[in-house]
């Protein structure tokens, strides 16, 4: 099989910059070719670079899975912009103001013809740091788009004080902490930092996410979408933890935005690393725990009205 | 590993061609075959001599033929006629240049097509009628009779009478239909899914469900025998083809040919014997023969070089294929 392309989601409420970071990413020199795919059709203007008008056309897979949703435009697009391999390196989809980020997410998990042709690289999310916490207030798709994401751009700095910018700061770290946070004025930080992120590849799920080893993070407990990590300081029993999470994902997948988790298994030299978007669950057994790596076991979740007490509580009851 | 018994080859009777670019479809125009190129570019070519002509400003998406045209849609938002001589001609042009995602042609001549959400029908006499639908359709097909044409999309597949001004019927199915075929007597619509399925109605007063699941993959490629009798997808790692007579396949298991261990990704009946030309994704063909299962080797497996395009002329005489990284040819069966 050939390289798979790698795919950037653009998400960001009306406002925050995405235009403005779209126009960056496709006007600047940085010896890439893309094909992007636009909600507002024929307003960005670019040149050599194949744009694609699409709908978002959101349907539920007939699985029984009420939050399996999937982007059926995405998939048609993706699927004529493949027999056109070799213009293009890298794909950027760009969603509206108002879309929920996971539906794009889970088409790469669903849709087998996409998975094998693509690969979900990074959600990367534009703020406001003037307006996000009115956004955040008015606006739960808001809300999900930062909780989703993997690299957060907070723009538009220079409108607002430091201590402001402290507050919003928090806001954003207590619904997701785990994101690549990048504070600009004009969107204006090097394209190199958006790209080839690798944060959905399972291998990298560490490398990218230095905050996810540490333990313990403060939360403002007003916030309904907010992250939480639990820790078993050794292994677990993949016989009582696949069932465990298997139950949560189905049970309460719809309040789960993304879930992540790096896993020692009893009598298992090779780690378990998993991800999650809603109730579809994504994992392997991995490379072998390093000598000296002290094998632990760490679960995160990021979604809505978690019950973190009962999480902890069930993650706690499969430890070996 | 695979103990099959080696196939009969039929290697030596393959004229190659090289086309340069993903075939996305391919017709015979009378003796020239048309191939149509994923850079938007169709290459003709007429006993071993080829040209090509720019049918598209960008890429080539979708194809069909009504025998003397192969119409085609594009990136660019256009949908072009182009005969087995001259200059490709421009039906429509959206103004948004919206994809043309899906095209159709009925044997009189009429042509449909979709741009975003609007779907487009031509009558052999040049009226034009348009329809807004509730999702980007992918798949359009006429009637075998009547001019009538089935929309696949979101939820379920439209009926629409394009030159009356009745509401079209909707045969309800909850997931995204992709494909859509008529059956030759015109009693039967089937979809290919998202859900790795075809899902088919018997027509008539109270339209009757079919389902047809258990692919591992999607069943994008669909072929009707000459007689009407069997309908053959693509999906999984043999042809799979389901009985329609009588009631249709309900209840009845289909037959399974050219079991191999790739996934096959076109098929195409021959036009006057239940013959069937089998592309896989390793880019193997097989010719199977129903009635016995005998299989005949028309090319290797070539990695890389995926079935992506099949046609039989008119007499059933030549197969012509095309593949993912642009190789292409015309088989030319020995004999009588």
């Amino acid at each position: 099989m050939s390289e798979k392309i790698p795919v950037t989601v653009l998400t960001g409420y009306l406002g925050a910059g995405k235009t403005t970071l779209l126009n960056r990413i496709l006007t600047e020199d940085h010896g890439k070719k893309f094909a992007v795919i636009v909600n507002e059709f024929g307003e960005t203007g670019i040149d050599g670079d194949l744009v694609v008008g699409a709908d978002e056309e959101v349907f539920e897979m007939n699985n029984g899975c009420i939050c399996c949703t999937v982007r059926g435009d995405l998939i048609r697009i993706l699927d004529g912009l493949m027999k056109r391999k070799g213009k293009f390196d890298a794909i950027i989809v760009e969603t509206t103001g108002l879309a929920d980020p996971a539906p794009v997410a889970q088409t790469f998990f669903v849709d087998q013809d996409v998975g094998d042709a693509t690969k979900l690289d990074a959600v990367v999310t534009v703020t406001d740091a003037k307006w996000l916490k009115d956004r955040l207030k008015d606006a739960p798709e808001a809300k999900n788009q930062i909780a989703f994401a993997d690299v957060i751009i907070l723009n538009k700095t220079d409108l607002v004080t430091p201590n402001e910018l402290a507050e919003v700061e928090a806001t954003i770290r207590a619904i997701n902490p785990y994101a690549k946070l990048h504070k600009t004025t004009r969107c204006d930080l090097p394209i190199a930092d958006l790209l080839d992120r690798n944060a959905f590849d399972l291998d990298r799920i560490l490398d990218i996410e230095p905050d996810f080893l540490e333990a313990g993070h403060h939360h403002h407990h007003s916030e309904d979408v907010r992250s939480m990590s639990f820790t078993i300081p050794g292994d677990v029993d993949p016989e009582k933890f696949m069932p465990w999470i298997n139950d949560i994902s189905q049970v309460q997948g719809p309040n789960i935005l993304r879930s992540k988790g790096i896993l020692a298994f009893k009598d298992e030299p090779r780690r378990f690393v998993f991800q999650g978007v809603h109730m579809i669950l994504d994992g392997d057994l991995q490379r072998d725990w390093k000598s000296g790596e002290k094998r632990e076991s760490r679960l995160v979740f990021i979604g809505r009205d978690l019950d973190e007490a009962e999480l902890r509580k069930g993650f706690m009851a499969c430890a070996a | 590993m695979e103990t099959i018994t080696k196939p009969v080859s039929l290697r030596e009777h393959v004229v190659p061609i090289d086309a340069g670019e993903h075939v996305v479809g391919a017709v015979w125009l009378k003796q020239t075959l048309a191939l149509a190129l994923a850079d938007g570019r169709v290459l003709r070519w007429r006993d071993g001599e080829t040209e090509s002509v720019e049918a598209h400003a960008g890429g080539l998406l979708c194809t069909a033929s009504d025998g003397a045209r192969l119409i085609s849609g594009g990136d660019d938002g256009r949908v072009v006629a182009t005969p087995a001589e001259g200059a490709p001609e421009e039906i429509a042009r959206d103004q948004k240049r919206r994809w043309i995602d899906a095209v159709t042609v009925s044997p009189s001549g009429s042509i449909a097509w979709n741009s975003g959400r609007d779907v487009h029908a031509r009558d052999d006499k040049g009226k034009l009628r348009s329809l807004d639908v509730a999702s980007t359709p992918q798949g359009l097909a006429f009637a075998p009779k009547g001019y009538r044409l089935a929309i696949a999309q979101m939820n379920g597949v439209l009926l629409w009478y394009p030159n009356t001004e009745a509401k079209p019927d909707f045969l309800e199915w909850k997931g995204s239909h992709l494909d859509v075929t008529w059956s030759p007597d015109g009693r039967f619509v089937v979809t290919a899914m998202q859900e790795n399925a075809l899902h088919g109605w018997r027509l008539g007063e109270k339209p009757s469900h079919m389902r047809m699941t258990g692919y591992p993959a999607k069943p994008r490629s669909l072929s009707w025998s000459h007689d009407g009798l069997w309908l053959a997808s693509s999906g999984a790692d043999a042809a799979i083809v389901w009985p329609f007579q009588g009631e249709g396949p309900t209840g009845k298991a289909p037959r399974e040919c050219g079991a191999r261990h790739a996934k096959v990704t076109r098929v195409a009946f021959h036009p006057k014997a239940l013959v069937l030309a089998i592309g896989y994704d390793d880019g193997c063909i097989l010719l199977v023969r129903l009635t016995d299962a005998s299989e005949l080797l028309v090319r290797p497996a070539q990695r890389g070089s995926g079935i992506t395009a099949f046609a039989w002329d008119k007499f059933g005489k030549r197969l012509a294929f095309g593949a993912e990284d642009g190789a292409a040819g015309v088989l030319t069966l020995p004999g009588g």
